[in-house]
């Protein structure tokens, strides 16, 4: 059964793809989508029955790639990875159906999309080298096609798509090198070949390959410096392919570590995670802050999604660390808490890029400072972004929150048994985490507040309605989720230890007794979220009854009243008196100068008659990635020069090339003789 | 039978922590703003006064601006509700309140957290200048406390090798020493200024001000009248009294009550009471004499928290 639900996976993939591209526009959204639903869904059974076994499902066929085959197996580790990107696959698709109506079910964006869950979901199941790369590239080049789909209407795509494919096929370059080394160094390249010799290679090369890997590896999840290409692409996709990108793609970057690392090079010395940690803490804050000051919808969830992959990897940083200083106990728990921050972030940030891709449809813009007073007009979107921002935020009682304790009790304890320098390294790691949570909260208000609540700032935002019915649905669906993994995590916490487990070296990290409170093995750390969740609910529907009934007593108008805002007794108040996005992140801005650098631009234009009279004042602030302007665009530019130059050689005169060829030869006959 | 007895004495247990909190958290602040007036050289109102003013809030006709949302009536509901929440399990005035085994510091930490971002947002639901500007700046402020407040969490949690808040309270009372270490003393004094911080006192912002553009936590507020402006002040003044009972009981644990019993019970609630008016009077003693510090002057005051904080972090771990 599990064999087939592997050859149905693909199956299903490809005849999405080809019916996508083939019907007409009317069925073809439809046809596409449901076939990328049996897909899924033959995924989960697969997943979900390797995880309940424990057995893997394993499957090698010489005749898909000639010279090497195809090698598939599904361990309990890939199964966890393969259920987290078909559940954000289910909901975006079902989201893609009202979606695509707004003129987006293209042939190339039907087919793509099928082919882009397709890929994503069987590279857990590569279990060569050749398979890993031809699926990894497969689903490169698939969201690339993603990202175009509305680059006839807006030049920033093309632009976004051009970084994206250079620095993924940078990526993937990296991650060619590496696996190449691995099999090369190993003599075989099925992923049990590799794992039985990589003990016995030495500890330069196996550092080698590992550092590689993680570079190669980590521009995938969007670890800074090697993000550039995230906040362009995700910002640009249509709504699914972002929240497919942001919620699925990145965690296979993790995926590609922890198989690098813990699996195939059966982990190693401190050095590795200490690496790992400090990739983690400066992507953690980066993308915290750059979240915190942005004020485009998406390019901010993007940022955060920078953010929370730098907690995935403090945490498997920590967890590494912990194994090679022999403590398996609490290494368990942080790479448990790696993986459920992972899964947490693939519900709520697939959540809220259908969310914005909602506010997208509804109103034509993602600026913020354009936007507000959406909670009025497109309700459910603005409680599925609601949800999403307190789960991103890590407050209890949604599913983020329970992720980051866990991380928080991992280091903890963690800590009194390690030695001095490596104790610093993670207590600076546990306060990059703290202010990259605190950043998080202000981004997120932010986001909701001026996007969704107060008075809209632009017509647009006045005539915006409620998205059609499946966009609801699916976007809905995962923030539910986020609820329900926020109250039950013990829903996921099994699964996601058991592919702890068989990630290598981690003992067990929590015993289940119920559905009620978490208790962490050998450790006093107890956490009962259902119950705070219950305490909480009581107490505010007493709140909201003493508060009824207290009126009701002694009160001539009952209800509330809405009025004009008092606003400190103004008369005449205007929705351009609010704050804006700009305004809000303004004083994060100036205490963070000297890290982002923002260029303003102050114009003070005076009346003819008098200097002392003021005409207009234009100002205007940017904040671009400083990471981009600072080295990429020199590098760009140094490249671009060199290019320049170049052609000096490439004039187009036969005569000069030939000569080439002839010193060229001569040269190469010099060095051989 | 026994069974119960223990599930509603411990219901009792929460009710009256609760109970207490919430009517000494507004004759704290009356008593806070009465010590302050008698050191100005002014009367001053009656030490009950925001008792009155709660009961008037309570009757008064409820408002909201006019396109503000669902938000706007949530905030202040959900602020009360978290810090009933908080005190209901923690180790206030007996080291086994209900469900003592799962209250944890980290998890109090966010709830309360929970509370204040709801407030931050149904600021900016009022749609007003005003409203932005308290959200932003208390945001601010908040993300630029949490490195102190974790890591200072971090610090009391790895000498006791957890971070559940009745077993810190525990141990100061059973090892003193514990308290007595550097790190637990680095620690607590970066906790305060996160109180301080938080709960709007000076330096950071003067909960007395009546000029807007000084503001932080009162401009977030000012659309609110009648009963949400009572569910306001008197979920900020629990959050006080909250953070203050858990400061004096992680500094001077004696009194509380770590056995089962009325009696017991009933000490460490008197103890309770006389230990945070204590610590309430000596703040405003303290910001009689303080200035208020100018918005971005606060990031070398936080840091300056975060920096006690994790030198208390180190010292634990080192000390071991």
């Amino acid at each position: 059964v599990n064999e087939a639900c592997v050859v149905t996976v693909a199956l299903a993939g490809v005849m999405a793809a080809v019916l996508g591209a083939a019907l007409p526009v009317s069925s073809r959204v439809g046809a596409a989508v449901t076939l990328t639903w049996v897909s899924c869904a033959a995924a989960l059974v697969a997943a979900v029955s390797v995880l309940h076994s424990g057995h893997v499902i394993s499957l090698s066929t010489s005749a898909i790639l000639p010279l090497t085959g195809v090698t598939v197996v599904l361990t309990p580790l890939g199964a966890l990875f393969v259920i987290a990107i078909a559940v954000v696959a289910l909901a975006s698709t079902l989201y893609w159906l009202g979606y695509a109506s707004h003129g987006l079910a293209t042939r190339s964006a039907s087919s793509a999309l099928p082919l882009f869950v397709t890929s994503m979901l069987l590279v857990p199941f590569a279990a060569s080298v050749a398979t890993f790369l031809v699926l990894w590239e497969m689903m490169a080049l698939t969201s690339l096609v993603l990202v175009l789909t509305d680059q006839s209407r807006r030049e920033a795509a093309r632009s976004a798509a051009q970084w994206y494919a250079v620095m993924t096929h940078a990526g993937a370059a990296a991650i060619l090198l590496a696996l190449v080394l691995l099999s090369a160094h190993s003599g075989g390249q099925t992923f049990v070949d590799i794992e039985a010799h990589a003990r016995h290679l030495s500890g330069a090369v196996r550092g080698t390959i590992f550092v590689i890997a993680l570079l190669g590896f980590g521009s995938k999840a969007g670890a800074v410096p090697l993000h550039v290409w995230l906040p362009k692409a995700h910002a640009e996709a249509p709504g699914p392919a972002s929240a497919l990108m942001s919620g699925a793609m990145v965690n296979l970057g993790v995926y590609g570590i922890v198989l690098v690392g813990n699996v195939l090079l059966g982990g190693g010395p401190v050095w590795w995670w200490l690496l790992v940690i400090a990739l983690g803490v400066v992507s953690a804050l980066y993308g915290a802050l750059y979240a915190a000051t942005s004020s485009d919808l998406k390019r901010l969830l993007a940022y955060s999604t920078a953010d929370n992959m730098g907690l995935v990897l403090i945490a498997l940083g920590a967890s590494g660390m912990f194994a090679a200083s022999g403590h398996p106990t609490t290494a368990a728990i942080a790479m448990v808490a790696a993986l459920l921050l992972m899964v947490n972030h693939s519900v709520f940030k697939g959540a809220l890029f259908l969310a914005a891709g909602a506010v997208q449809i509804a109103t034509g813009t993602r600026d913020l400072d354009r936007l507000g007073g959406l909670m009025r007009r497109m309700p459910v979107t603005g409680v599925v972004f609601l949800v999403g921002a307190l789960s991103v935020a890590a407050l209890p009682p949604f599913n983020g929150f329970v992720g980051e304790w866990l991380l928080l009790q991992g280091l903890l304890h963690g800590l009194p048994t390690s030695n001095t320098s490596v104790v610093i390294s993670v207590s600076v790691a546990v306060a990059a985490l703290a202010l990259t949570g605190g950043l998080t909260v202000a981004a997120f208000v932010k986001a909701t507040g001026i996007g969704f609540l107060g008075r809209p700032r632009s017509d647009e935002a006045i005539n915006a309605h409620e998205v059609a019915m499946s966009m609801r649905l699916g976007a809905g669906a995962l923030a539910a989720l986020c609820l329900v993994l926020g109250l039950v995590p013990m829903l996921v916490l099994p699964a996601i230890e058991r592919a702890a487990q068989s990630a290598g070296r981690v003992g067990a990290a929590h015993s289940t007794s119920g559905w009620v409170s978490l208790h962490l093995l050998g450790l006093r750390g107890v956490l009962a979220p259902s119950l705070l969740a219950g305490g909480l609910a009581v107490a505010g529907l007493a709140a909201i009854v003493i508060r009824r009934l207290a009126h009701r007593r002694r009160n001539a108008w009952p209800g509330v009243n809405a009025v004009e805002p008092w606003g400190s007794g103004r008369r005449v108040q205007t929705q351009r008196m609010q704050y804006t996005a700009t305004s809000f992140a303004e004083p994060l801005q100036r205490v963070f100068d000297d890290v982002i650098r923002p260029s303003r631009d102050l114009n003070v234009s005076h009346l003819v008659e008098s200097r002392y009279y003021i005409e207009r004042i234009a100002y205007r602030t940017s904040n671009d990635d400083v990471i981009e302007r600072q080295f990429y665009r020199p590098f760009i530019a140094g490249v671009r020069w060199w290019g320049q130059r170049a052609r000096w050689f490439q004039n187009g005169s036969v005569h000069r090339y030939l000569a080439y060829g002839f010193v060229a030869l001569v040269i190469v006959l010099v060095v051989v003789a | 039978v026994n069974g119960f007895a223990h599930v509603m004495s411990q219901v009792l247990v929460a009710v009256v922590q609760v109970a207490a909190v919430a009517v000494g958290g507004p004759l704290l602040l009356g008593l806070m703003r009465k010590v302050r007036c008698r050191l100005e050289g002014r009367v001053g109102a009656p030490f009950h006064q925001p008792l009155l003013d709660l009961r008037k809030l309570f009757v008064k006709q409820r408002m909201r601006p006019r396109e503000s949302s669902w938000v706007f009536g949530a905030g202040p509901v959900i602020l009360v509700a978290t810090a009933v929440a908080v005190v209901a399990v923690s180790p206030l005035a007996t080291t086994r309140p209900p469900l003592g085994q799962s209250s944890d510091f980290f998890a109090v930490v966010f709830v309360l957290l929970l509370g204040s971002v709801l407030l931050a947002l149904s600021a900016l639901d009022t749609g007003t200048a005003f409203g932005g500007m308290g959200s932003s700046r208390s945001m601010t402020i908040g993300a630029l406390c949490e490195p102190a407040l974790l890591v200072a969490i971090l610090a009391m949690a790895i000498p006791a090798r957890t971070s559940n808040l009745p077993a810190l309270v525990r141990i100061g009372l059973h090892h003193p020493s514990v308290i007595a270490s550097p790190a637990r003393i680095l620690a607590l004094a970066s906790f305060l200024v996160v109180i301080l911080a938080e709960s709007g006192r000076l330096p950071v912002d003067n909960p007395s001000t009546h000029l807007e553009l000084t503001m932080i936590h009162e401009a977030m507020v000012l659309e609110y009248s009648g009963p949400d402006l009572g569910y306001i002040i008197l979920g900020e003044s629990m959050r006080l009294v909250f953070l203050l009972g858990l400061l004096v009981n992680l500094l001077v644990p004696w009194g509380v009550a770590d056995r089962p019993g009325a009696l017991a019970f009933c000490v460490g609630l008197l103890a309770l009471g006389i230990k945070v008016v204590a610590a309430g009077v000596a703040i405003a003693l303290f910001e009689v004499f303080t200035a208020k510090m100018r918005l971005f002057r606060l990031p070398e005051l936080l840091a300056g928290g975060f920096v006690l904080a994790l030198l208390g972090a180190v010292t634990a771990v080192v000390a071991r």
